[in-house]
C-alpha cells in the first residue's frame, strides 16, 4: 500500500495515499471543491480553473532538511502567490489547504463569471436544468449578477447532431475535454476532439458517421453542462419530474447496474413510462459506465407495441388449456426456456419439469456451462483488480461486439500492466490493447488453446500469472464448438499448478453470453440440446422468453411438427405466431427478480413500472400452470422462490434478497449533490449483488464425466485440430455477434434503426467479395445446406479471405459454421 | 329595555337610509377586479402568434399543490408552436387542485402563464376542472398565424425573450 500523507484541508485533518491529487483528498474528507474538467475516473488536465484553492507548504531549512518552526512550535507554512489547482496538486507532507477562504472563494466566482460570459440563457429548455453542475456551482459559487451584457454572448451552432444517438450545443460547451478524453482514454475510441481555439473552440467528431462510439451515451452524462444530451431523452422530461428505479441491463452478460426513470406521460394513457436509462455505480461490474445498447434499447422492447396482453378471463382460459395439454404430455412435454428469464423464473420452471418429468432445456447455442459453472470466477472477484502479474485471454470473443463494458475492463486491465491475450480468427477491437494478439483459423479454436502453453511468452504468461481469466465466447461457433472450446479452456485451468487452479478470486473461466442471464440457467443446471429439431418432434413444447421460429426455420418446421405448442414471452414473435397457446409475460422492468451475470454475480433488479394489465411475471405464470397441473409450486413472490432457491441449489446458498441489495461505500463518490464531480450517473443504494460461492468438489475427473453429456457431432469432431478448410469454390461461413443485433430485445429500438442496418448483411472481405464480382453494398446470394438466401455484402478488410461472417438474428440462421456458395445477384435479376 | 331595542333599530335604520349600498346583483352585475386579482390563467401568445410557453415545466416545479402537468416535444421550422428548440406538447392545470398562489406566473421564464381575471369556474365532474392547453391557450391575436406555423429557419432560435423587470 503506498505510504499515508498527512495534510489540513478546511482545518480538518486528513490522510491520504501518497499520489491522491487535493481534490480527491478534500472529497474523501466531505469537503467538495468545484470542479469542471476534473473527473475521479480520468487523469487530471487543469484546463477549467475552477478548482482554486489556497496551498501552503511547510519550509524546510535546506540545512537540516527539518521543517522550520514558528515561534509557537506550528511549522511554519508557506502560501503561494497565487491559487493553485487542487485537481493537477498532488498532497503533500503537511499541506494546508483553504477552499473556502475569501481569496479562494474569489478565485472560484470569477472563473464561474467568465465561463458564464459565454452560456446562453438556456436553463428552461435544456435537459441537463436541475443535473447541471454549471448551474449548481453557479448557484453555490458563482457570482450573483453578471457584469457582462447578453448581446456580447458568443452564439454558436443550437441543435448539431454529432452523431444520430447524441445532440451537441456548442453554445453551452465550456471546454472542459471531458467527452474528448473519456473517448480517446477510456472508451478507446478518439473520434470527438476540439476545433478552432480560444472563443471558437468547438468540439467536432472525427468519425464517419458522426460520434461512432459504442459508449457515446457516457459522455452525456459526465458533460458538466447540457452541450451534449441524448437524442432519445430529448425534451423527456425535467430531471426533477422523475422517479428512479434500480434494475439491471438486459443486454448481454455483464449485467450493468442501471437506473430507469420514470414518469407518468399523457402520451402513455396517463400511465407510467420508463423515460431513459442511467448508469448506477457499481465498481465491481460496469463502474459508472453503460453501453449505448443498454442506454438506446436496454428497455425500449419492454414498451414495444407488439406487447402482449390476454384479459383476465382470456388468461385464465390460456392456462388451464395449457395445463391440460402439458399434464396429458408429462413426460411428452418439452420445456425451452431463453436465457432472459430471471434466476426465479428458471427455478420454479425446473422444479415443474421435474416434478412433471418433462425435460428443460436452455434455448442457446453457447454451450460450455458445464464449465463455466465449476470454473467460474469466485467471490471476491472484481476484474477492476487485474493489473500487474495478472493474465487475461479472450478466445472467439469480440467482446467489443459482444459486452461492451468487459472490452472496457480488459482494456482498463491492459492498461494497468495486466497481460492481455486476444486469440480470434478475425481482428477485434481489443487487439489493439493486447499484449498478444493470436490469429486461427475458423475450426482451429480449440488447438489454438491446447497450444497456449507450449508458446514461449504467451505460455510463460500464463503459467506464472497470479490470477488467470479467460472470457471466451462464440465468435464462429455454434454449440458443439463452443462445448468443446469451454473444455480446452477448462483443461488449460486444470494443467495450471494447483495454486492457481483452486477456486480464488479473480480466476476463471468466463462465458461470453448472448443473454443476461445464461449463467443464472446453468448454476442451476439448464443444459442447452443438441439436436432441437429432432428433440421438438410430436411433444407438446412450453416455450418461454425465445424466438426459435424466428431464429431459424427448420425449428419453425419443427414447432408446426409437434403436438402442440405454448409459447410464453413479453413481445409478439414468429414463435408466439405459430403457437396454438400465447402466456403474455411482464416485462423485467414491471416486476421483482434477479439476474446472474456472467462474472457469476447475482443481482436484484426492482419494478420500474407497474405490470401492465393482463400479463404475469414468468414465475407466477409457471406456477400457475403447474397449479393446474396438480404441482404446488411457489408463485406468490420472487422472494419466496428466492427462499427455495436458496435453500435447493448449493452455488446460491447464503444469498438472500437483503444481502443481494448490501451497499458498501464506493470510490469515487458519485451521484450525490456533487454532480459536477462524477457525472449524473446513480449512485447505488440498492444492492452491489453477490458472487455465487464456486461448488465445492471441483475435480478433472467429475469434469470428464459430465463432457460426455453432449456427444459431439462428427462435424465438430473433424473441427478439432484440422480447422474448416472450404475448397475451391466455396466459402465457410461463420456466425458472429454484433452489438446491435436484430433480435426480439433490440430491433424495437427506434433510435438504433440506423446503426442496426449496418450489420444486416454478411461481411467479407473486399478480396473476396472482388473474386466473386461483389461489391460493398450489393446484394448476393447465399446458399447454405441447400436454401438460398439474398443478403447485402459488407466489406471488412480484417476477415481472412475466404470466409463470410454471418452476424446472428439478421434472416440467415447459421448455427454451426458451415461451407457456403456465394453468388452475386445482379440487380437486373431483382427486379 | 325599550331604549336599548330602539338604539338598535337606529342603527339598522341609519346603515338602510344613509349608507352607501355594498350589495352587488351578481351575476347580472359584476365588480371589476383588483389589477393585481389572481382569477383563473391563460396561456400567452405573442403577437405573431407564437405561444410564449416553451414547456420548461418551472411552473409544474414551482406549483406547490401540483396542480401544473407539463409534457414536452420539439419545434422544427416546418411545425413550430413556439420560439426556440421546445415547446409543451401537453399543459394541463388542475382548477380544483390551484390555491391559485401565482407562483406558477413568478417562475415562468416567458411570461407565457398568466393569471386573468376570471374567477367563475363551476364544474360538474373532477375532470371538467383539468384545463388543457386549447382551453387555456389565448386566441391567436389579430395579424398572428395559429400554431404550428411555418417559420424562416434560423429566425426563431432563441426560447426566453429578452426581458425588462416587471412594472406593477
Ligand atoms: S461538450 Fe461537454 S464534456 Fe465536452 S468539452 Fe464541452 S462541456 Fe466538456
Ligand atoms: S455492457 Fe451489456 S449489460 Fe452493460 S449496458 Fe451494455 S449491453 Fe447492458
Ligand atoms: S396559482 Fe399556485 S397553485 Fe395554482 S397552478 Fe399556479 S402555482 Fe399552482
Ligand atoms: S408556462 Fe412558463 S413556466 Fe410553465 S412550462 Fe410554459 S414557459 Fe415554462
Ligand atoms: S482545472 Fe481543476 S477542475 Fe478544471
Amino acid at each position: 500500500m503506498a505510504k499515508l500523507i498527512n495534510l489540513k484541508i478546511n482545518g480538518k485533518p486528513v490522510s491520504v495515499p501518497e499520489g491522491t491529487m487535493v481534490v480527491d483528498a478534500a472529497k474523501k474528507a466531505g469537503i467538495d471543491i468545484p470542479v469542471f474538467c476534473y473527473h475521479p475516473k480520468m487523469e487530471p488536465v487543469a484546463m477549467c480553473r475552477q478548482c482554486l484553492v489556497e496551498i501552503g507548504r511547510p519550509v524546510i531549512d535546506r540545512a537540516t532538511g527539518q521543517p522550520v518552526l514558528e515561534e509557537n512550535g506550528q511549522p511554519k507554512l508557506q502560501f503561494g502567490p497565487k491559487l493553485e489547482t487542487s485537481c493537477s496538486t498532488p498532497v503533500s507532507e503537511g499541506m494546508v489547504v483553504i477552499t473556502d477562504s475569501e481569496k479562494a472563494r474569489a478565485g472560484q466566482r470569477e472563473i464561474l463569471e467568465l465561463l458564464l460570459t459565454s452560456h446562453p440563457l438556456d436553463c428552461p429548455v435544456c435537459d441537463k436544468g436541475g443535473e447541471c453542475p454549471l448551474q449548481n456551482l453557479t448557484m453555490k459559487f458563482g457570482p450573483k449578477e453578471s457584469r457582462f451584457l447578453y448581446d456580447e454572448k458568443h452564439h454558436a451552432e443550437k441543435h448539431f447532431p454529432l452523431g444520430d444517438l447524441i445532440f451537441l450545443d456548442r453554445e453551452r460547451c465550456i471546454q472542459c475535454a471531458r467527452c474528448v478524453r473519456f473517448q480517446s482514454d477510456i472508451a478507446g475510441e478518439p473520434v470527438l476532439g476540439f476545433s478552432q481555439r480560444g472563443r471558437h473552440t468547438e468540439i467536432v467528431t472525427y468519425s464517419d458517421p458522426g460520434f461512432d462510439s459504442v459508449f457515446s451515451g457516457n459522455t452525456t452524462d459526465i458533460c458538466p453542462v447540457g452541450a451534449l444530451t441524448t437524442a432519445d431523452f430529448r425534451f423527456g422530461a425535467r430531471p426533477w419530474e422523475l422517479k428512479s428505479s434500480a434494475s439491471i441491463c438486459s443486454q448481454c452478460p455483464v449485467g450493468c447496474n442501471v437506473t430507469f426513470n420514470v414518469r407518468r406521460e399523457v402520451k402513455a394513457g396517463g400511465g407510467y413510462v420508463i423515460k431513459r436509462a442511467m448508469p448506477r455505480q457499481n465498481e465491481q461490474v460496469n463502474e459508472i459506465w453503460m453501453c449505448d445498447k443498454g442506454r438506446f434499447a436496454g428497455y425500449q422492447y419492454t414498451e414495444a407495441d407488439s406487447r402482449l396482453k390476454l384479459d383476465s378471463p382470456e388468461l385464465d382460459q390460456a392456462l388451464s388449456q395449457a395445463a391440460v395439454k402439458l399434464a396429458e404430455s408429462a413426460s411428452q412435454a418439452v420445456f425451452l426456456a431463453g436465457g432472459r428469464l430471471s434466476n426465479e423464473d428458471f427455478y420454479t420452471l425446473k422444479q415443474f419439469a421435474t416434478r412433471l418429468g418433462a425435460k428443460a432445456y436452455l434455448y442457446t447455442r453457447h454451450g460450455g456451462g458445464e464449465y463455466t459453472t465449476r470454473y467460474g470466477l469466485a467471490p471476491g472477484s472484481n476484474l477492476g483488480n487485474l493489473g500487474k502479474g495478472d493474465t487475461v485471454l479472450v478466445v472467439a470473443s469480440d467482446l467489443y461486439h459482444e459486452a461492451p463494458l468487459w472490452y472496457l475492463r480488459l482494456k482498463a486491465a491492459a492498461k494497468r500492466g495486466a497481460t492481455l491475450i486476444v486469440a480470434n480468427a478475425r481482428a477485434t477491437k481489443l487487439d489493439e490493447f493486447a499484449t498478444f494478439v493470436i490469429r486461427y483459423s475458423y475450426g482451429d479454436e480449440v488447438e489454438t488453446v491446447k497450444s497456449l502453453s507450449s508458446k514461449e511468452k504467451v505460455g510463460e504468461a500464463i503459467k506464472n500469472t497470479h490470477h488467470l481469466v479467460i472470457f471466451y465466447g462464440a465468435d464462429g461457433l455454434g454449440l458443439t464448438g463452443t462445448t468443446a472450446l469451454a473444455q480446452a479452456c477448462a483443461d488449460l485451468f486444470t494443467s495450471l499448478p494447483v495454486s492457481q487452479t483452486a477456486p480464488k478470486a479473480n480466476n476463471g473461466l468466463i462465458g461470453v453470453w448472448s443473454t443476461p442471464n445464461q449463467q443464472g440457467a446453468l448454476e442451476m443446471g439448464f443444459a442447452p440440446c443438441a439436436d432441437l429439431a429432432a428433440e421438438l418432434k410430436d411433444k407438446t413444447v412450453y416455450i418461454l422468453a425465445a424466438d426459435p421460429a424466428g431464429d431459424d426455420p427448420t425449428l419453425a418446421e419443427a414447432l408446426k411438427g409437434a403436438k402442440a405448442v405454448i409459447a410464453q414471452d413479453i413481445l409478439e414473435t414468429e414463435t408466439t405466431r405459430l403457437a396454438n397457446i400465447v402466456l403474455p409475460a411482464a416485462a423485467y422492468t414491471e416486476r421483482e427478480g434477479t439476474f446472474t451475470s456472467g462474472e457469476r454475480r447475482v443481482q436484484r433488479f426492482y419494478p420500474a413500472v407497474p405490470a401492465r394489465p393482463g400479463t404475469k411475471a414468468d414465475f407466477a405464470l409457471i406456477a400457475e400452470l403447474a397449479k393446474r397441473c396438480g404441482i404446488d409450486l411457489e408463485g406468490r413472490s420472487a422472494l419466496l422462490v428466492m427462499n427455495q432457491i436458496v435453500a435447493n441449489e448449493p452455488a446460491f446458498s447464503g444469498i438472500t434478497y437483503a444481502k443481494l441489495a448490501e451497499v458498501t461505500e464506493q470510490w469515487p463518490i458519485i451521484g450525490r449533490s456533487d454532480l459536477f464531480y462524477g457525472g449524473t450517473g446513480y449512485e447505488n443504494k440498492q444492492g452491489l449483488g453477490v458472487t455465487l460461492s464456486l461448488t465445492p468438489g471441483v475435480s478433472p475427473q467429475g469434469r470428464d464425466k459430465q463432457a460426455t453429456l453432449l456427444s459431439p457431432s462428427p462435424a465438430a469432431k473433424e473441427m478439432r485440430g484440422e480447422g474448416l478448410r472450404p475448397k475451391e469454390d466455396e466459402l465457410l461461413a461463420v456466425p458472429i455477434t454484433k452489438l446491435y443485433d436484430n433480435g426480439t430485445t433490440v430491433a424495437p429500438a427506434k433510435l438504433l434503426a440506423a446503426h442496426i442496418a449496418r450489420f444486416d448483411g454478411v461481411f467479407v472481405n473486399p478480396a473476396t467479395a472482388k473474386k466473386y464480382g461483389l461489391e460493398n453494398g450489393s446484394q448476393a446470394r447465399v446458399s447454405l445446406n441447400g436454401v438460398t438466401y439474398s443478403a447485402s455484402v459488407l466489406l471488412d478488410e480484417s476477415i481472412s479471405t475466404g470466409v463470410v461472417l454471418i452476424p446472428r438474428s439478421f434472416g440467415i440462421p447459421l448455427a454451426e459454421p458451415a461451407f457456403v456458395l456465394l453468388t452475386a445477384l445482379e440487380p437486373a435479376q431483382e427486379a | 329595555m325599550i331604549v336599548e331595542l330602539a338604539r338598535g333599530l337606529w342603527t339598522t335604520l341609519r346603515a338602510l337610509i344613509f349608507e352607501k349600498k355594498v350589495t352587488v346583483q351578481y351575476p347580472e352585475e359584476k365588480k371589476p377586479v383588483k389589477q393585481r386579482f389572481r382569477g383563473r390563467h391563460y396561456l400567452d401568445r405573442y403577437e405573431n402568434g407564437l405561444e410564449k410557453c416553451i414547456g420548461c415545466s418551472l411552473c409544474a416545479a414551482a406549483c406547490p399543490s401540483d396542480a401544473i402537468f407539463v409534457e414536452s416535444a420539439e419545434n422544427t421550422d416546418e411545425a413550430r408552436y413556439s420560439p426556440g428548440e421546445r415547446y409543451a406538447s401537453t399543459y394541463e392545470i388542475n382548477m380544483l387542485r390551484c390555491i391559485y398562489c401565482g407562483f406558477c406566473e413568478d417562475a415562468c421564464p416567458t411570461e407565457a402563464i398568466k393569471m386573468g381575471d376570471n374567477y367563475e369556474l363551476s364544474f360538474t365532474d373532477r375532470r371538467q376542472a383539468i384545463y388543457t392547453k386549447e382551453m387555456l391557450l389565448v386566441p391567436v391575436p389579430p395579424g398572428g398565424k395559429p400554431t404550428p406555423q411555418v417559420t424562416p429557419p434560423g429566425v426563431y432560435t432563441r426560447s426566453v425573450p429578452e426581458m425588462k423587470d416587471p412594472v406593477d
